[in-house]
């Protein structure tokens, strides 16, 4: 059987480390220490993740990130923390979500099940969605939090869905906007934080304290599935 | 300005008051003429003025050495008179710069329009006491009625005595005026008693200039202007106190400036009527495709017209259109012109039938605008016509032309019995018209007069007499002065075109190869070189290169070798440097000097002063190379300017290289230093994994965590020295920013007791993303680092009046009184940081983020408790008020 995540990164003890821990967790790894050996390997039957390092020795990792997604791979991809139009850009070229070096084993896995689970048959158009103690009927247009009706604004709303759509997976600004408000919006980020701001005071138990709908400061919001 | 609220005092009334403020104050004493005592009015008040203690100095007063009057000079300093040698003759003229050095309240100037000797700073002592003013002197001055330039005309009208000191009418306007005055009678009285002094050149016209019905006629004027003035200040404090009463409603004129003489009588005509109208007024010209081929005499008649409409107060306008009337209707649909001044010249009827008059198309054309037309002079100026009555006779064209008549005679008469003497006046035709296309009239003239008389002589009976006996040789006659005339005429145009061709061709070719020239060099030194070089050689002057070398005006180079320039001329270059205007000889300021310099005008600023000069008196500029001169000069600044951006580019360069290079050196750091500690905190989790958690892991987590953040400061303070940030405006949510950080934080914050009290209320920021959250982490992980466990570290945001603050509020150990300013310096620690670690760069970098987002960040002690405070200020400019309603468009 071939194995279902591939780890890209030119250093061989982060190699070795990062299988350590994702077999642990029950996946098979397979290893690549550049972009040819990653093109190649990512290819295989079987494949269902890729763990990108942006650093390697013979072409810059962004070039891998549309290569790879056209191979119907999810994608997380390694970077460092300052590099948030890095990040955006790996983002908005089809990578499902990042990882900031250095990072916990913890965060790295929770990352892998939420983008692997993502690419499970897609139930979000049509039932409902549950965001720890939040559910949300889509066709019917209703939020409950613990069987209490919520009532949000069209936007909210809509933005509410759209984050739901990619469980504990980071959204961008641009995609919420884009999707929401339209492609002329796409700038408008003043919506945005006025909508999430107004679906935080209506579904967050303490809304100066989030839990539930997390910034990714400069990149976009996380709906955190972890409860 | 009447269509804004009438009550409120305009913009410009404010700041023409403020001006005044500021400046000194001048006073005149105006009089209808010599002889009303005007210096004595004015001595007068300087004595009530130094009885009130102010410090009054006398510049300058005529006494004409008349006692009564040296008697009332006496209580008051007087300022030592500067002597100007000038030939023979000493001149005594008023010392500015030891006036401005000795700088009194107020000063005494006598005569206000005098006329400096050469060598002075200022050619006339207005701008010598315009300069006073400047330098916050009152001035008390004295002046005749006729000076006034608008008046100018008027006066010279009945009097008959044109002066040549005039005074701009708008220095007239901003003073405060007393009117001496004198009736006539007694004003004759006293000349008769010779108790009026009278200039030498003046005596001549005294007979006529004197009489009772001129004195009267100027004693109105000076009653009518001063009365005028007071109008115009009136207004002024009108419009400044918001009254805006009744006073006329935005009359317009415009008055149309043309290449004819006379403007100038035009434009004080005009000047009269929008002073009487209180109107505000435009001098108008229309730029038409003729305007292309007027001459050097006319273009600068025109530029003199609207010099003058501009000293007079007049704004300026130039229009281009396809004809004169054209250009002026759009103008006055344009300008909303309720009044329009135009000269109409007595040109033939003939003239008039053929082309239109423009006054006549002008009036059919527009209706709700008076139209005032004024008969203007043709030719009459003295100016005007030099060009024509100028030339000398052409004694050698007149020469050659008579020998070739000769010649002809003799062909002729050689000839004459093979051909028939009927055909030989046809001969006669070749001598005529060689003379007419080679010298022109003149000398064709009297060509053909002698080829008539010749012909007459030699051939048509009776021979050998003068006598015409027959009317067809009258005919004859009159056919060669004809043809001589019509040859003549056409060849003088013929070459007068050629003339002109050939001297813009070269002037073109000049252009042409000066800008080649300039386009190959790259330093300074070589272009200044060129250019002298290049204007020297075209315009037939001496010239010289000056610019700013640290801070005295160095010659760069000259052509031909270095002259010695005096004091005098370095000030005329300083000026022209200083002040970006011409000056030097034959401009309007330190006239003596034998250089005139002007400046290389860029867009960065003036950034040379380029000197010309030639041995004749003068302007060292010939009048038709004043435009090819303009061009130069252009061409010359440009590649100047284009010599200080390269240079400013290549610092640039190097510079940006620099950068390029640190910042790559960064990435690769960062690659080289995050991969082992990604390892290191992933061997401590598997190690965690394996053995489960322990002090070890933890110990290993928690250093890979602060090398990291050691490691991301020291890359954002190289970024903030190097100057290298780029700060992105997004906007955000306050309550975003501090989870985040909070998020990032956990494991630093773990058993504190965390307020988060940032009210969902608050407005949306203005801030780096990214650089808030390095600030957030910095602060939150400082207080986390020296509050103690279990004490409350509380992050709070609050509206104040001018802004939004979010403070960081620990119960830690407070900070070490009295170097609060301090704290953001580089590599200062607070007592205590050992213990802890840490580099001291934190909140270096807090400080230097906040910089460049344009935010505040301040620390304090807490006043009630153990513990300090760190604050953000955001100003009310980069906050973002919105409603719920802003998400749902």
């Amino acid at each position: 059987m071939t194995a279902q995540i591939l780890v890209v990164d030119d250093e061989p003890a982060i190699r070795r480390l990062v299988r350590g821990a994702v077999e642990r967790f029950g996946l098979t790894v397979a290893e690549a220490a550049n972009a040819a050996e990653a093109l190649t390997l990512a290819k295989r039957e079987g494949c269902e993740l890729v763990l990108l390092d942006l650093g390697l020795p013979d072409r810059d990792g962004i070039e891998l990130v549309p290569l790879i997604k056209a191979m119907d791979r999810a994608i997380i991809v390694l970077t460092a923390r300052d590099a948030t139009a890095e990040k955006v850009t790996a983002l908005d070229l089809g990578a499902d979500d990042y990882v900031v070096k250095p990072f916990d084993t913890e965060e790295l896995l929770a990352r892998i099940r939420a983008a692997i689970r993502h690419r499970m048959p897609d139930s979000t158009t049509s039932g409902k969605i549950c965001a720890g103690p939040v559910t949300i009927d889509v066709l019917g247009h209703r939020v409950q939090k613990l069987k209490q009706e919520i009532r949000l604004t069209r936007k909210e709303f809509a933005v509410f869905v759209e984050l739901a759509r990619y469980p504990g997976r980071v959204v961008t600004h641009a995609h919420l906007l884009r999707n929401v408000w339209g492609e002329a919006h796409i700038a408008d980020i003043e919506y945005l934080r006025v909508a999430v701001r107004g679906l935080r005071l209506k579904i967050e138990d303490d809304p100066a304290n989030p839990i539930l709908i997390q910034n990714e400061p400069g990149v976009g919001y996380r709906l955190n599935e972890g409860f | 300005m009447n269509s804004t609220d009438p009550s409120r005092p305009s913009p410009e009334a404010l700041l023409k008051q403020a001006r005044k403020e500021a400046r000194g104050r001048l006073k005149i004493f105006l009089g209808a003429s010599p002889g009303v005592g005007k210096t004595f009015e004015m001595l007068r008040e300087g004595a009530e003025l130094l009885a009130q203690g102010k410090d009054v100095v006398v510049g300058i007063v005529e006494t004409h050495g008349r006692a009564d009057t040296e008697k009332l000079v006496a209580p008051f300093e007087v300022l030592p008179r500067l002597v100007i040698e000038h030939g023979v003759h000493k001149l005594a003229e008023l010392d500015l710069d030891a006036m401005v050095a000795r700088k009194p309240q107020v000063a005494l100037v006598d005569e206000f329009a005098h006329s400096n000797a050469s060598g002075s700073r200022h050619p006339k002592r207005w701008q010598d006491i315009e300069e006073l003013r400047d330098a916050g002197i009152d001035v008390l001055t004295t002046l005749n009625i006729q000076h006034v330039e608008s008046l100018n005309d008027v006066v010279a009208g009945f009097t008959r005595v044109r002066v040549r000191e005039t005074v701009p009418d708008a220095i007239v306007d901003d003073a405060e005026i007393e009117v001496v005055d004198v009736p006539p009678d007694e004003l004759i009285e006293r000349l008769k008693d010779g108790k009026v002094y009278v200039p030498h050149e003046a005596t001549r016209a005294l007979g006529h200039f004197f009489s009772k019905s001129n004195l009267s006629a100027l004693r109105e004027l000076a009653l009518r202007r001063a009365a005028q003035t007071v109008d115009q200040q009136m207004l002024d404090h009108v419009r400044l106190v918001g009254d805006a009463g009744n006073w006329a409603a935005g009359e317009r004129i415009i008055v149309a400036v043309g290449d004819q003489p006379g403007s100038e009588a035009l434009i004080r005509a005009t000047k009269r009527l929008a002073d009487a109208m209180h109107a505000t007024w435009t001098a108008v010209t229309v730029e038409t495709p003729r305007s292309a081929t007027l001459s050097e005499e006319a273009r600068a008649r025109v530029a003199k017209a609207l010099k003058l409409a501009a000293e007079m107060g007049a704004s300026l306008a130039t229009i281009p259109a396809a004809s004169v009337i054209e250009g002026l209707r759009a103008q006055i649909i344009e300008a909303k012109a309720t009044a329009v001044v135009i000269g109409k010249s007595r040109r033939s009827w003939l003239f008039e039938l053929r082309h239109g008059s423009v006054v006549d198309q002008l009036v059919r054309g527009l209706e709700g605008v008076a139209v005032h037309v004024m008969p203007t002079p043709q030719g009459s100026v003295a100016t005007n016509d030099g060009a024509r009555g100028g030339r000398p006779f052409n004694w050698s064209g007149t020469t050659i032309g008579l020998s070739m008549v000769a010649a002809t005679t003799g062909g002729a008469v050689a000839v004459a019995s093979w051909i028939g003497p009927n055909s030989v006046d046809l001969l006669y035709l070749i001598p005529v018209i060689a003379t007419a296309t080679l010298f022109g009239l003149r000398p064709a003239l009297v060509a053909s007069v002698s080829a008539a008389l010749a012909y007459n002589f030699f051939f048509l009976p009776p021979i050998y007499t003068f006598t015409i006996s027959n009317p067809q040789n009258a005919v004859t006659f009159l056919v060669l002065t004809g043809v001589a005339i019509v040859a003549s005429q056409l060849a003088g145009r013929l070459r007068r075109e050629a003339n002109i061709g050939a001297r813009t061709a070269t002037e073109n070719a000049g252009i042409a190869a000066f800008g080649q020239r300039l386009a190959g060099v790259s330093d300074e030194e070589t272009t200044a070189a060129i250019v002298c070089e290049e204007v020297a050689s075209l315009l037939n002057v001496s010239t010289i290169l000056l610019t700013r070398k640290e801070r005295d005006l160095r010659v760069i180079t000259a052509v031909p070798s270095e002259p010695a320039l005096g004091a005098l001329d370095m000030a005329a270059a300083e000026w022209a440097f200083d002040r970006n205007e011409m000056a030097g000889r034959d401009t309007g300021t330190l006239t003596a000097s034998d250089w005139q310099f002007h400046p290389l005008v860029t867009s960065l600023g003036v950034l040379a002063v380029l000197g010309v000069g030639h041995s004749a008196s003068g302007n060292p500029v010939a009048p038709e190379k004043r435009t090819l001169f303009a061009t130069l000069l252009g061409q010359a600044a440009l590649a100047h300017e284009r010599i200080k951006l390269e240079a400013q580019a290549r610092d640039f360069g190097a510079l940006k290289q620099r950068d390029d290079l640190r910042a790559t050196l960064l990435s690769s750091i960062g690659h080289d230093l995050k991969t082992p500690l990604t390892a290191v905190v992933a061997a401590a989790d598997a190690l965690a994994d394996a053995n489960g958690e322990n002090e070890t892991t933890q110990t290993l987590r928690a250093e890979a965590r602060r090398l990291r953040r050691v490691f991301d400061d020291l890359v954002e303070m190289t970024r903030i020295e190097a100057d290298a940030l780029v700060v992105r405006h997004d906007i955000l949510d306050l309550t975003d920013a501090v989870a985040a950080a909070t998020i990032d934080l956990k494991a630093e914050l773990a058993g504190h007791k965390l307020i988060l009290d940032v009210p969902p209320a608050l407005p949306l920021v203005e801030a780096d993303p990214r650089m808030l959250h390095h600030i957030l982490i910095n602060l939150i992980g400082n207080a986390a680092k020296f509050a103690p466990l279990n004490t409350p570290l509380t992050i709070q945001g609050r509206r104040a009046h001018d802004g939004l603050t979010l403070a960081i509020i620990d119960n830690g150990p407070g900070l070490p009184p009295g170097n609060e300013a301090q704290l953001f310096d580089r590599f200062i620690r607070v007592e205590g940081d050992d213990m802890t670690g840490g580099t001291g760069l934190g909140l270096a970098i807090v400080k230097g983020f906040a910089d460049a987002m344009g935010l505040c960040v301040s620390a304090c002690n807490r006043a009630d408790d153990r513990g300090s405070r760190f604050e953000i200020f955001w100003p009310e400019s980069s906050l973002r008020l919105t409603s719920e309603d802003t998400a749902e468009k």
